[in-house]
């Protein structure tokens, strides 16, 4: 490997950033959807890399479990985000907030 | 020449995630999600994972974005009925997320002196799978009951809104909204059995 583990870190960091600003700064919930899915996407990213410097292979079966827990995450978040969407006609997260105390 | 490699890969990820957030249509934000997966699914190439980029393209690229596309498409979501915060909630995030990036990068500056070891390359599927089907095995069953836990939460949500849908007076319109949950699930599905 004769790339340099910071500029992953580096790389990992800056798209782990954007899906925050994603989340802070879009309205829309499917959007707000993908950005999370852009946070997993950067950590995974610095995972392999990690278990490439590393030699271990302990780091990619963990990617591999979280990419089976994101389908999951995403086909039940999707399905309730239609559901809302046929009873409010939008998916605007600021008109969603029945949940609150 | 790899170097090179990984510049390139770097720029379309980081400038498609950035188009991702600022596009204002929803189906061009997923659409350049779609060249960030593939960007990362190239990442993955460089550092000798071949077995995780196949998967990657073959679940996000091929399962969750897809389902993306397919939702934003039933919900009419375009340009039009997109909603915005203000200005100030813009910059206060803008603002927050520049200020995470600094603090992350700030912690993990260490981690780079860890050395780094050689051995048998690790990415390919013989290795992976040795390791997946002896140590992780039951994280590996327990995985497919949490895919099948989420099929039936998807269905019984989608069999949930049907009910109090279709009420006796409902009208013809919605007769077309009773299609949704069906195709839905059977989306879903295809995703779960794709990543099985």
């Amino acid at each position: 490997m004769n790339i340099p583990i910071e500029y992953y870190i580096w790389l990992s960091t800056v798209l782990f950033s954007i899906g925050v600003l994603g989340v802070l700064y879009r309205r829309n919930a499917i959007i707000i959807f993908a950005c999370i899915e852009l946070m997993l996407n950067a950590v995974n990213l610095l995972m392999v890399a990690f278990s490439a410097k590393l030699n271990d292979s302990n780091g990619q079966v963990f990617v591999f479990f979280i990419m089976a827990v994101a389908a999951a995450e995403v086909a039940v978040g999707l399905a309730i985000l239609v559901m809302m969407y046929r009873k409010t006609k939008s998916v605007d997260i600021d008109i969603l907030n029945r949940l609150r105390g | 020449m790899t170097l090179y490699l990984f510049y390139f890969l770097s720029f379309v990820a980081i400038f498609s995630a950035l188009l991702v957030v600022f596009s204002k249509n929803p189906v061009y934000s997923v659409l350049y999600l779609i060249i960030t997966f593939f960007a990362i699914a190239g990442h993955y190439i460089l550092l000798n994972a071949q077995f995780l980029a196949a998967v990657h393209v073959i679940v996000y690229a091929g399962a969750i974005m897809v389902l993306f596309l397919y939702v934003i498409m039933l919900l009419n979501l375009n340009q039009d009925s997109e909603p915005h915060k203000s200005s100030l909630a813009k910059i206060a995030a803008v603002i927050c997320a520049g200020t995470m990036m600094v603090i992350i990068i700030g912690t993990l500056r260490g981690s780079a002196s860890l050395p780094a070891k050689d051995g048998v390359n690790i990415g390919y599927v013989k290795e992976l799978g040795n390791v997946l089907f002896n140590e992780f095995l039951l994280p590996f069953e327990i995985s497919s009951i949490l895919l099948l836990a989420a099929m039936v939460g998807v269905v019984m949500v989608g069999k949930m809104d049907h009910k109090t849908v279709d009420s006796p007076q409902s009208v013809n319109g919605n007769s077309t909204l009773d299609n949704r949950p069906s195709t839905m699930d059977k989306v879903n599905e295809k995703e779960l059995t794709i990543n099985k």
